[in-house]
């Protein structure tokens, strides 16, 4: 046969192919195979296979290209030392933003900050935290951070920048021009040793402190009446008597981590204490505060001073000292002032009032009770809320006038929260060097000629004195993600020292805290250790209580109500528990967060007393104008005082980023200057209706518990005789409960929950934590009113209702509507031993496991939402929508950046599957494997899920009830224990104590009356 | 034995076998009036819009539906059953009247079965559509897999369901389809194309009419009816165990099985009245479906209807007599009083109340009325269900969670499209296959050998 060929390579081929089968090498095992197969698979030549390999290559590659990201995956040749992959390094840090401080730990995976927990080593908050700290992580990955700085607007680099600013100050430093530093209140004592260093070097230089909520007053009343120009430190936990007024120490109040610890102590009935310290609180919105009092009363802000003064005069005529002119008090405080006398340095009265006379009169009831230097006291003084209110006001003068060089803005927005945001921007235009420090472009920063962006505070390194002799230390938790410097670094750059903030704060530890110890005996053991601790305490020498100047008092009496009277519809403005002053606001953890109160999210709002809402008719989501200016929507606010009405501040943000922007109104507006102090409370104001609505987004719209024995509730009095008071139902319901099925036994572990009711004060740091831990979704505002919120914990709240035969066609008069008790439950998956969701899926993909817990497997999940349907608690989610990577839900799952905040360890639930709480198991098991490795047993208290270790109240206690010593197994010895709904016999592994009021037994019977 | 004397003739207009065949086949053998086609541009559209409902569904997620935390069903179960309720018609009168000897049946079982057919395949829709993974919907069918294996939940009732469903729909469509065969090789007999021929000759399966095939056809359909008749029980039986397993007030019922099974034949038989009433209007069919068969069903649903009222009020007497907080609460505040009261009250009225109506001979004599109370006792039945599932989970044991719960357009669309399929399927039902069981009529014809 004639052979064709087109090249000599095919030629040379075809030759190669006429070679017998038996003489080519065998390029593979052929044995077993017939001598026709041999053949047939030597067919298959090089030829073939380099086009099989191309194909499959080129196929494998377009297919990989088509729909496969790109992995970048590069291995460890150089391990750094503390890095495990998989494994979590954990570093003490400190979180100060400028409002809260806390000491904390920052939990690092795979080189990433993903959670931030409470140092428990702290002796100021012992591990607590609140929801804005946890929810702070969020901010390091917010992709509306600036990631180089700018000059007018654009871009430039770190030396043009140093350059020009160095040049711009040293001209101004040969003029003699005025600089100005406007900061938040600082507490690191390095960073004022920097503002020293800068001092030194433009001389001309001020340093002014500008709080966005003033406690000025307090200050300045401090150094009237004590002569110390100081905050000084609280300490709720020996108080047998609290009084507030108009003032959320649980919540917002100057140190609110530290009071909550504090307040639990007081309130704790768990450690063989008998007896609980009785909260008094007078306020003019319902406050987190307020709504844990024992008693309450609601006030028109105008009335507070009086009612101090009466109370004032009531003691100081028992004590002896001058009374002064006023008019008699709208409430009896007689009871009150009883019961400070009695409690002599065990009680403690507050305000949080900007007002330098109710700061003076708070001062002068403390002294005369005893409490100066035993609740409260200048030894420790807290360095917190620097800001004088009068500096500020003289600064914009100046600027107006041109007075001002140089203005250096750290840390502070008040071309947002400034009362006359005008006044500021247009001082500012008269200042030629402006430069912020400013992290995001935000209102103040955007202004600015040069921004040099600071560091996120997980990427920086720091130290704080949050009370004298009380400091931490704060580290780096990741190489920083952006072209930013520290704003320390920058300003000591600028002053011509060349050190880096590192070595700075160390030398200054070096210098300054490590002489005043004697554990260590070289300084890098002390450093090592300290940061390693996070906290350092110094202890202090003798300290005298200074005693308190009554002619102050007395020379402020004939001013005190020379004003004219309120009148009017009288308004608050407070902080919402969530979002604070609104720094945070860019935070979609923080505005999906239900307000504890209200439960409304992503909105502010004006509260309203439905008795006035109603008498004057506006009602709920009515739009309604303020002032003839300010829209916003009200709320029906059962406990608001009748005549008033609150508004929080945080909202109305401009440029506050993606999420932030334009949400609720901005209230700052509403604040004044009266008396040399800010004020958050405004008379006479004018509202009208605009006819249209405005929806709000509450996650429970339902608020009373219909009689129901879901939180159960004693009084101190019933419960020191009968420590089972209140929750008689529990032991029969345990006795009716009977069951042809035994009670399933555990054999390793018991994972339970307990939770004080008592401790409780529903702060929804747990909420965010959860959040945090377990990647919960944000979904948004349309969908919250669509009742689809993702959290796994949930804090419900009642209020008090009126008797049954009472009860109307409005809901909101069926409870009390002017004064009512108010209940915080945190609900979370029960995790029953005799689940209703478990039988009920059609696919078991909830089933139970070993160790007592309710489990999910995603996986598994068709999505029936049966098992929803027969929770009767309601604690199972079901993702309505693909929550990640979704354009409609462009909070913190849909960009690259904001996803590594993603704990690795949950995995993101796909659309349409339930989830729910699972008590932490990637925590449990962690723990667990670690004991397992160690041959060890586990210990109590040594795995705690997400939401028992935010609680800065330590209301939730985690554990092994098989452990009979467990914190657990003892709080459900308690007698005060009950399970919720456990009538449904769904053993339920949440078990819940009893809430304990301190009231007298009389005003229990009326309310026990009432609830029944 | 059946005495025509008595009871008056099942077939008027003294027909002969020939008669019944061609009349029966009438409508089918003309062209297809103008009416046909509209109905069915009508159905096709309202299944277009139950198609694209569907797709937003599967593409987007069931967060396009009106439900949320609380209320984790909506109207997709609602709807599923109602339609399965629908679909107990057919398999209830062939098999219960046989039992009863209700000869009378003959003339109207085709169209209930073939009701039973469309509509079951309505409410097996449901099921489906309302997962949130539908692409996973395998995982609820128990075979053998490398999972483990893993299997299904054999607790669940949603699992029952899926079960009794299957077996109902295949049961009911093999008894429907196999009392078609005899029917179905009269209408090849008389096709004059050949195409038609050939279609009705394969889906006969070449039935001859040998005394041999009679026989065993009789045998089967016997067999078969003896077999679905525990199935009729069975399927809403379970249906109601989803809510009665549960712990929810409202549903934690044990009166539900069998009040939900009466329920079901209560709303079959009103939707047979409906049917029936148009197509022996439309088809002249008065011979065959005569006033004395209106009647019939009328006095069945008299009887059923107080089934239902005595259903409800055991209801609410069990509620009050557990002296159960939620149990009170749902049946008092939230059902007879409260936020869902005009549902509870549509519900009694139409399915307790009006039936009654049906004691009086005239109202059974009057056809408009009687086909507007059956329409009444269809809506009665759906609100039923809304009652059930809305208020016992809108309002449930923790007050925290109460919410409200409206339909969205989506929703709305897909329950029209079911009812489009329904009307599609009805249509072409009534287009293609002989709508009464002529051979069994022929068996009726001559009830006695009197003659």
């Amino acid at each position: 046969m004639k052979k064709y060929w087109k090249s000599l390579d095919e030629l040379k081929e075809n030759q190669e192919g006429n070679i017998p089968a038996n003489e080519v090498a065998p390029e593979f095992s052929i044995e077993g195979l017939t001598e026709d197969e041999v053949k047939s698979k030597l067919k298959s030549n090089r030829r073939d296979f380099l086009k099989m390999l191309g194909f499959s290559v080129s196929t494998a590659a377009l297919a990989a290209s088509c729909e496969q990201p790109v992995r970048k995956a590069i291995p460890f040749l150089n391990k750094p030392e503390e890095v495990t992959p998989g494994t979590a390094s954990h570093y003490a840090s400190t979180f100060y933003d400028g409002n809260d401080y806390c000491p904390v730990v920052v939990k690092v995976r795979d080189g990433r900050p993903i959670k931030i927990e409470g140092n428990e080593l702290s002796s100021i908050t012992e591990g607590g935290t609140n929801a804005r700290i946890q929810a702070s992580v969020l901010g390091l990955y917010d992709s509306y951070r600036l990631n180089h700085p700018l000059k007018n607007g654009q871009k430039t680099d770190w030396t043009t920048l140093d350059s020009e600013i160095t040049n711009a100050l040293s001209g101004i430093n040969v003029t003699g021009g005025k600089i100005i530093i406007l900061s938040a209140s600082v507490i690191s004592p390095s960073m004022l040793r920097i503002f020293e260093e800068f001092k030194t070097k433009y001389p001309n230089t001020e340093v002014i402190y500008y709080d966005t909520v003033s406690y000025s007053a307090m200050r300045k009343a401090n150094f009237e009446t004590f002569g110390k120009e100081a905050v000084m430190r609280y300490n709720f936990a020996d108080t047998e008597v609290i009084a507030g007024f108009n003032c959320d120490f649980l919540g917002s109040w100057l140190s609110p981590v530290e009071y909550a610890l504090q307040y639990s102590k007081s309130r704790d009935l768990t450690n063989g204490k008998n007896t609980i310290s009785k909260h008094y609180q007078f306020e003019s919105w319902m406050s987190l505060t307020g709504s844990n009092a024992d008693i309450r009363y609601p006030i028109k802000p105008s009335d507070e001073k009086v009612i101090l003064a009466n109370l004032y005069n009531y003691i100081a005529a028992k004590s002896g000292t001058p009374q002064i002119q006023v008019q008699a008090s709208p409430v009896d405080i007689s009871k009150l002032a009883e019961d400070l006398m009695l409690h002599q340095g065990k009680s403690l009265t507050v305000s949080g009032t900007n007002d330098v006379h109710i700061q003076t009169l708070v001062n002068a009831i403390n002294f005369l009770t005893g409490n100066q230097g035993s609740t409260l006291g200048f030894e420790r003084s807290s360095n917190l809320k620097k800001g004088i209110d009068e500096r500020f006001e003289m600064l914009l003068g100046e600027m107006e006038q041109g007075k001002v060089d140089a203005l250096f803005v750290y840390n502070v927005n008040p071309a947002y929260d400034y009362y006359d945001p005008a006044k500021f921007i247009n001082a500012l235009k008269n200042v030629k060097l402006s430069v912020s420090f400013g992290e995001t472009p935000d209102e103040t920063t955007k202004l600015c000629t040069y921004v040099c962006p600071d560091n996120h505070s997980l990427e920086s390194w720091g130290d704080a004195e949050p009370f004298t002799g009380i400091y931490s230390l704060a580290q780096p938790c990741i190489q920083k993600l952006f072209d930013t410097r520290q704003m320390g670094e920058s300003l000591l750059k600028w002053a011509g020292n060349t050190m880096d903030i590192h070595s700075y704060i160390q030398k200054y530890w070096e210098e300054n805290l490590y002489p005043k110890q004697s554990e260590y005996l070289s300084f890098t053991d002390f450093w090592n250790h300290t940061l390693q601790k996070g906290v350092f305490e110094v202890q202090l020498g003798l300290y005298a209580c200074p005693l308190y100047n009554f002619d102050y008092l007395m020379s402020l009496a004939p001013l005190m109500f020379a004003d004219k009277p309120a009148s009017g519809l009288e308004l608050t403005l407070y902080e919402k528990v969530g979002l604070g002053t609104g720094k945070m606001a860019n935070n979609p953890w923080l505005q999906e967060l239900p307000d504890p109160i209200t439960k409304a999210v992503w909105d502010n709002y004006l509260a309203l007393s439905p008795t006035w809402a109603k008498e004057n008719g506006f009602a709920m989501e009515d739009l309604v104008k303020i002032n003839g200016t300010m829209e916003l929507p009200v709320m029906l606010q059962p406990g608001q005082p009748y005549g008033t009405a609150a508004i929080a501040i945080g909202y109305g943000r401009t440029d506050g980023g993606k999420v932030a922007n334009n949400l609720g109104k901005n209230a700052f507006v509403l604040a004044s200057f009266i008396n040399g102090s800010k004020q958050y409370s405004i008379s006479s104001i004018t509202i009208e209706k605009t006819g249209s609505t405005y929806p709000l987004a509450t996650t429970q719209t339902h608020h009373q518990m219909e009689g129901r024995p879901l939180v159960r509730e004693t009084v101190l009095g019933k419960w020191q005789q009968n420590p089972e008071s209140g929750n008689e139902l529990h032991r029969i319901t345990e006795e009716k409960a009977v069951s042809l099925y035994k009670k399933p036994h555990y054999d390793s572990f018991h994972w339970e929950l307990a939770i004080d009711l008592n401790k409780c004060i529903g702060c929804s740091a747990c909420v965010i934590a959860c959040q945090a831990e377990n990647n919960v979704a944000v979904i948004g505002k349309e969908e919250v009113r669509k009742k689809r919120i993702m959290h796994w914990i949930r804090i419900d709240r009642y209020y008090s209702a009126v008797p049954p035969e009472k009860i109307g066609p409005d809901e909101f008069f069926n409870l009390e509507p002017e004064n009512p008790e108010v209940f915080h439950q945190p609900v979370m998956c029960q995790h029953c031993d005799n689940a209703p969701c478990e039988n009920v899926c059609p696919v078991a993909a909830t089933p139970h496991s070993k160790e007592g817990l309710n489990q999910m497997a995603y996986n598994r999940c068709i999505g029936t939402r049966y098992c929803m349907n027969n929770c009767p608690y309601r604690v199972r989610r079901f993702n309505w929508y693909r929550y990640a990577d979704n354009e409609k839900f462009d909070y913190n799952f849909n960009d690259e950046l904001s996803k590594m905040v993603l704990n690795p360890d949950v995995v993101v639930r796909e659309r349409g599957v339930v989830e729910k709480c699972s008590m932490c198991i990637q925590r449990i098991q962690e723990k667990k494997l670690k004991a397992k490795n160690e041959n060890r047993m586990l210990e109590d208290g040594e795995i705690n899920v997400a939401c028992a270790q935010a609680c800065p109240t330590k209301a939730i206690v985690f554990g092994n009830t098989n452990d009979k010593e467990s914190r657990v197994s003892k709080l459900f010895d308690n007698a005060r224990r009950y399970h919720l709904l456990e009538e449904l016999h769904t053993l339920s592994s949440v078990g819940y104590l009893t809430k304990v009021r301190n009231k007298n037994v009389e005003d229990i019977n009326e309310n026990s009356e009432q609830h029944s | 034995m059946y005495d025509k004397t008595i009871r008056g003739v099942l077939i008027k207009g003294d027909k002969t076998y020939g008669q019944i065949t061609s009349e029966i086949l009438a409508p089918q053998e003309r062209k297809a009036p103008m009416w046909w086609f509209a109905f069915m541009t009508l159905f096709t559209i309202g299944l277009a819009f139950g198609v694209y409902s569907m797709y937003v569904t599967v593409t987007q997620g069931i967060g396009t539906w009106g439900l949320n935390n609380s209320l984790g069903w909506g109207w997709d179960i609602i709807n599923f059953v109602w339609w399965i309720g629908i679909g107990h018609a057919g398999t209830a009168f062939s098999i219960f009247l046989l039992i009863l000897r209700q000869r009378w049946r003959t003339s109207i079982n085709r169209a209930a079965e073939a009701m039973t057919v469309v509509a079951v395949l309505c409410a097996g829709l449901y099921p489906m559509i309302h997962m949130g993974r539908i692409w996973n919907a395998f995982f609820i069918m128990p075979y053998p897999n490398s999972r483990g294996p893993l299997w299904v939940n054999f607790n669940s009732p949603l699992f029952w369901d899926v079960v009794a469903i299957s077996t109902y729909l295949m049961a009911s469509a093999t008894f429907w389809y196999i009392g078609m065969i005899p029917d179905l090789a009269s209408v090849r007999d008389r096709a004059t194309s050949k195409i038609k021929k050939a279609i009705y000759g394969f889906l006969s399966f070449g039935w001859m009419g040998s005394a041999r095939s009679w026989l065993r056809f009789e045998t089967t359909a016997l067999i078969l009816g003896g077999l679905t008749a525990p199935l009729v029980i069975a399927v809403h039986s379970i249906v109601s165990m989803d809510f009665a397993t549960s712990v929810m007030a409202g549903w934690h019922t044990t009166v539900f099985p069998p009040y939900f099974v009466v329920g079901a034949i209560f709303s079959g038989f009103a939707m047979v009245l409906t049917l029936m009433i148009i197509i022996r209007k439309v088809f002249k069919f008065q011979d065959f479906v005569t006033d004395g068969h209106i009647d019939a069903i009328g006095r069945i649903l008299t009887f059923v209807s107080l089934i239902m009222g005595t259903a409800y009020s055991t209801e609410i007497f069990m509620a009050w007599y557990s002296g159960a907080e939620g149990e009170i609460y749902t049946f008092f505040h939230n059902r007879i009083a409260g936020d869902h009261t005009k549902a509870f009250w549509t519900m009694v009225s139409c399915n307790a109340i009006i039936p009654q109506l049906f004691w009086f001979k005239k109202i059974r004599k009057n056809l408009t009325m009687v086909f507007i109370i059956s329409i009444i006792i269809n809506i009665g039945m759906w609100f039923e269900r809304y009652v059930i599932i809305v208020t016992s989970l809108t309002k449930d044991y923790l007050p925290s969670n109460w919410a409200t719960y409206r339909p969205t357009i989506i929703e709305i669309g897909i329950y029209a499209g079911t009812l489009s399929i329904f009307g599609l399927g009805v249509l072409l039902f009534i287009r293609y296959i002989p709508m009464m069981a002529m051979s069994e009529l022929k068996m009726i014809l001559k009830p006695t050998s009197k003659k």
